[in-house]
């Protein structure tokens, strides 16, 4: 346990080493990154095996940092973090194996990479709102410049928006935090300091900051309305940033909901809960039917994003024990399946085909030119759909349970929601991979035969998929982790309260 | 007496030190330099000068807080030694950043009036009383004219000096105005002095007049709105150490200046802005003049395709989250205000290091000049990533944290009761529509292919220090705050 820091500092070391080695040789800079990258899952995976699930989130680090402040250098974790930091893991490397392909300023890709990895794993391991805050904006930098850089489609304006976005969701965020720590006379920055800081505001004043703080983390987790970003920004990105930013940077502003907002402010979550609640669920069924009717394979999987992270709001707008430890699970089991969805059609699919449209992948025999391919999207497809046996099923009935207890219409709808996923993926299954079936394969279509899938691929599909499968057959794996952790007594301030 | 002269001394021994370099930089170059070329000329010009400015600044720190001197009219509190050195930092780097430019046809009288400027930020630094305080302005702003002047061959540059001395001058009248009717009405020049006979004075019509003049001069100094017309063109038209030198030394010594006289000598007068209940004074004026710049500065920041324009309206926002901390200094004491103030000016002066380096290797005026500098030369664009970065409030670089010390402190004053909380909130919302333009640099820089025409850039050895010293002291002090942070405390 630990050595979870290390996941941070190995992350940032790395990307300094991508971009020296880089200079060189780009598979210098490949292996290090690779490397690195496995670090990381080593170090999440052997905390993992030591883990003793218990409430206290175990403190890793807590050293003065700014002292006129009282902001502390405070890392620690609980359940929650160790899941994500696992995810983050898994993510980053399958993410690097699918862009080992990458040929243009391959030290800068990787180094960019890697420090948005360390970002990502700072946000997940930090107790102090101050260090939160500083590792989620070194997380948008770098996103940036992986979109605008190595992008497709309109990539500068995607790039843009999304860190556009995210910037505002967090100027939110820290205008609420700001707010939380001067006008509460708090002595420090971290969690449960925060916390007795803002029971003594006026309640007004905690409902306008609780709208400030959550709607500022939301943007990134992609609620309703605020997600137009993710849709143009999944499909700007190239494969490894788009799997990046559905795997693991939306779980960031979801994290920053949980572990943030809610325990911080009680009064004014049961406030806003409702509305919450409505947009959660209007987001899944929303998102659900534009993915239906979308012709580019990338906006279909971008919004399928969009729908599955409706649910993790749903699951933490429903606020008891079972919601929200779905919640996290969902987070987790939507990281693994986005990104092996957005690796079958980014790097699969578009960088051998050179079209995302379903009309021209239509008329392709894709699933005899590139059958690993299709076998995968099927099973990545039939995890999105929630099919028992894959994470994503225990995932969304644990938050439709949980929600069913706290307002039956929601899981009426959300329910609703499922069904309408089922609809655009196996649309787009069929569209896609067996538009052309009967008759001789029609390579004529293409100008260049397919290259075939490389072993990188199917490394990183295998583990993906492996995961997504040991998580539906035993999902008490990583529920074990996170409900002792909701028994906090941050945690148990909301938690507790919303179920009846 | 010869006690208090030996205070007196002993107190401007860093301001001694820098005049005579200034001197030796133009006695040497008379001596030996005329036969040579202009580059070895401003190499030992910038190389004796930053002597100077090493010495004084070691000497000043080592000298210490020895409290008042010479019956008061100057204050070496905590504050003051470290605006001094803060002011000697960045008059250093604005020297590397002379190394770096296009060499001046008289080197050497350049580097001495970076010199001459930089005893009057240091007097600005220092002085706790009116004429002082004026006449270190002055000094300090008659440099910063024939500076901004001083590439004759470039009508931009005259056009610059022109508007900036026309507008500075005006500015000076206003703030002399105000000075004496100050004095008229408190009866002193010294700041203590005025302070306590303002504490029996009720608000008058004469006083108020003499507030507004002097912070009208302020808002010049600092190139707040509505006051900061001169600064898009000085900006674009100087040769770019002196637009530095503008931006960062400058406007940290005003900011030092300002900060004594409106806390230490005109305090009582602030007046209380809590709303509902306020009471006249200068606090509101400032709020007024904060919200303007920072409005000002941010949406017509985001219309410019001039890189130093750009950076010009950037500046104007700076500015405007600068005077927040100067509202919120009264009860946090100067220490955010110092930080922000001190780490913006190295992030700007590196910026403006950066172009200078481009304009030896052609045009570097628009926003597409600076296209493909990734691949030009990666060492400029990894440090200018560093400085846009810090501007934009990044962390873990020093904006971010001076932005946060800013905004907590004004926050404190009474939360969202007082219009210091809601400039906060403002000035937090805005920062995201800052990052659209300074992404717009960055996105020339460090995405866009170069020009087809565009030239390698070699980067000499002495301004490659520079950006580095600089980008380093932005990452470490964005790191390790504290360190500046126990500066002031």
């Amino acid at each position: 346990m630990n050595a979870l820091p290390w996941t941070i500092y190995t992350a940032f070391a790395g990307a300094l080493l991508a971009l020296v080695a880089g200079a060189r040789s780009a598979t210098a800079a490949r292996a290090v990154a690779l490397l690195t990258a496995l670090a990381g899952l080593g170090l999440g995976l052997f905390a993992a095996a030591g883990f003793t699930p218990v409430a206290a989130p175990q403190v890793l680090a807590d050293l003065p940092w700014i002292a006129s402040l009282g902001i502390r250098y405070h890392l620690a974790a609980d359940g929650i973090s160790l899941t994500l930091v696992v995810l983050t893991g898994l993510a980053a490397t399958a993410g690097i194996l699918f862009s080992w392909n990458i040929e243009e300023r391959v030290g800068e890709f990787f180094a960019l990479y890697l420090a948005l990895i360390g970002g990502v794993y700072g946000v997940f391991l930090s107790a102090d709102a101050f260090l939160f805050f500083v590792f989620y904006e070194i997380a948008i930098v770098p996103k940036y410049f992986l979109i605008a850089n190595w992008g497709s489609t309109r990539r500068e304006y995607g790039a843009m928006k999304l860190a556009l976005y995210s910037f505002a969701g967090s100027a939110l965020v820290l205008a609420g935090l700001i707010w939380t720590y001067a006008a509460g006379g708090a002595q420090g920055f971290s969690l449960p300091e925060l916390a007795r800081a803002a029971a003594t505001l006026p309640r007004g004043e905690v409902i306008a900051i609780f709208g400030l703080v959550f709607f500022g983390f939301a943007t990134l987790a992609g609620l309703f309305p605020l997600h137009t970003w993710a849709p143009t920004g999944h499909v700007a990105a190239p494969t490894a940033a788009s799997m990046l930013l559905a795997g693991v940077v939306m779980k960031l502003g979801a994290y920053g909901c949980l572990r943030v907002a809610l325990p911080l402010y009680p009064e004014g979550f049961f406030w806003w809960q409702g509305i919450i609640g409505w947009l959660a669920v209007i987001g899944i069924v929303y998102a659900g039917l534009i993915a239906l009717v979308q012709d580019d394979f990338k906006f279909v999987i971008g919004y399928s994003s969009v729908s599955h992270m409706g649910f993790v709001m749903l699951g933490l707008a429903a606020a008891n024990a079972r919601a929200v430890s779905g919640a996290v699970l969902q987070m987790f089991s939507h990281g693994v399946i986005a990104g092996l969805l957005f690796a079958v059609v980014g790097r699969m699919v578009y960088e051998r085909t050179h079209t995302r449209q379903l009309e021209a992948l239509q008329a392709l025999p894709l699933h005899r030119l590139i059958p690993f391919a299709a076998v995968t999207f099927v099973l990545a497809g039939l995890a999105s759909m929630g099919l028992p046996g894959f994470s994503g099923f225990p995932a969304e009935l644990t938050i439709l349970m949980g929600a069913w207890t706290t307002r039956h219409l929601w899981a009426l709808v959300a329910a609703a929601g499922v069904l309408v996923a089922a609809a655009f993926t196996l649309r787009v299954i069929q569209v896609s991979f067996f538009g052309q079936t009967g008759g001789s394969p029609a390579a004529g279509h293409l100008d260049h035969p397919l290259e075939p899938i490389s072993l990188a691929e199917k490394l990183g599909a295998l583990l993906l998929l492996a995961t997504t499968v040991l998580i539906g057959l035993k999902p008490d794996l990583i529920l074990d982790w996170v409900t002792p952790a909701l028994q906090s007594p941050l945690f148990q301030a909301v938690v507790q309260k919303g179920t009846p | 007496m010869n006690a208090l002269y030996a205070d007196l001394f002993h107190a401007l021994v860093p301001e001694t030190i820098l005049t005579v370099s200034a001197l030796l930089v133009i006695g040497f170059d008379l001596a030996v330099g005329r036969r040579r070329p202009l580059a070895a000329r401003q190499t030992l010009a910038v190389f004796l000068g930053a002597i100077g400015v090493v010495t004084a600044l070691v000497i000043g720190l080592s000298n210490g807080a020895v409290g008042s001197v010479f019956g008061g009219a100057m204050m070496l509190d905590a504050f003051a030694v470290a605006a001094r050195a803060g002011v000697l930092a960045l008059v250093l780097l604005t020297l590397g950043v002379v190394t770096a430019a296009p060499v001046t046809r008289q080197p050497a009288e350049y580097v001495a009036l970076v010199l001459f400027a930089a005893v009057g930020f240091l007097q600005m630094a220092v002085a706790q009383q009116l004429l002082l305080g004026f006449l270190a302005v002055e000094l300090a702003s008659i440099s910063l004219y024939v500076l901004a002047g001083f590439d004759k061959t470039r009508p931009e540059s005259a056009e610059a000096a022109l508007k900036y001395f026309l507008v500075g001058a005006i500015s000076a009248a206003f703030m002399l105005f105000g000075f004496s009717l100050l004095y008229g009405i408190a009866g002193s020049i010294a700041f203590p002095d005025i302070a306590h006979a303002l504490i029996y004075q009720p608000m008058s019509p004469l006083l108020a007049v003499a507030l507004v003049m002097v912070l009208v001069a302020f808002g010049f100094k600092a190139a707040a709105a509505p006051f900061h017309l001169w600064a898009p063109d000085a900006y674009q038209g100087a040769p770019t150490p002196s637009a530095a030198l503008i931006a960062s030394a400058s406007k940290l010594a005003g900011l030092a200046l300002f900060w004594r006289l409106l806390w230490g000598g005109l305090g009582t007068v602030a007046g209380n802005f809590t709303l509902g209940h306020g009471t006249p004074g200068w606090l509101s004026i400032v709020a007024v003049i904060a919200a303007a710049s920072l409005l000002l500065g941010n949406f017509a920041a985001l219309a410019q395709h001039n890189v130093r324009r750009l950076l010009a309206y950037s500046a104007i926002a700076h500015a405007g989250a600068l005077l927040l901390g100067l509202i919120a200094s009264g009860q946090a004491g100067p220490g955010p205000l110092y930080y922000y103030a001190a780490t913006y000016g190295i992030a700007t002066a590196g910026a403006f290091g950066v172009l200078a380096v481009l304009e030896n290797f052609g045009r570097c005026q628009d926003l597409a000049d600076l296209a493909g500098l990734h691949r030009r030369s990666p060492l400029l664009a990894a440090t200018l990533l560093v400085f846009i970065l810090s501007l934009a409030g990044i962390p873990p670089l020093a904006g971010f944290v001076g932005k946060f010390a800013v905004f907590v402190a004004a926050f404190q004053m009474g939360g969202i009761a007082t219009p210091a909380g809601w400039l906060a909130i403002l000035a937090i919302l805005l920062s995201a529509v800052a990052l659209y333009y300074y992404l717009m640099i960055l996105k020339q820089a460090l995405v866009a292919a170069p020009a087809a025409d565009a030239a390698p850039v070699k980067v000499p050895a002495i301004a490659a220090l520079t950006l580095l010293a600089a980008a380093a002291l932005l990452i470490g002090l964005g790191v390790f705050p504290s360190l500046l942070l126990q500066l002031v405390a």
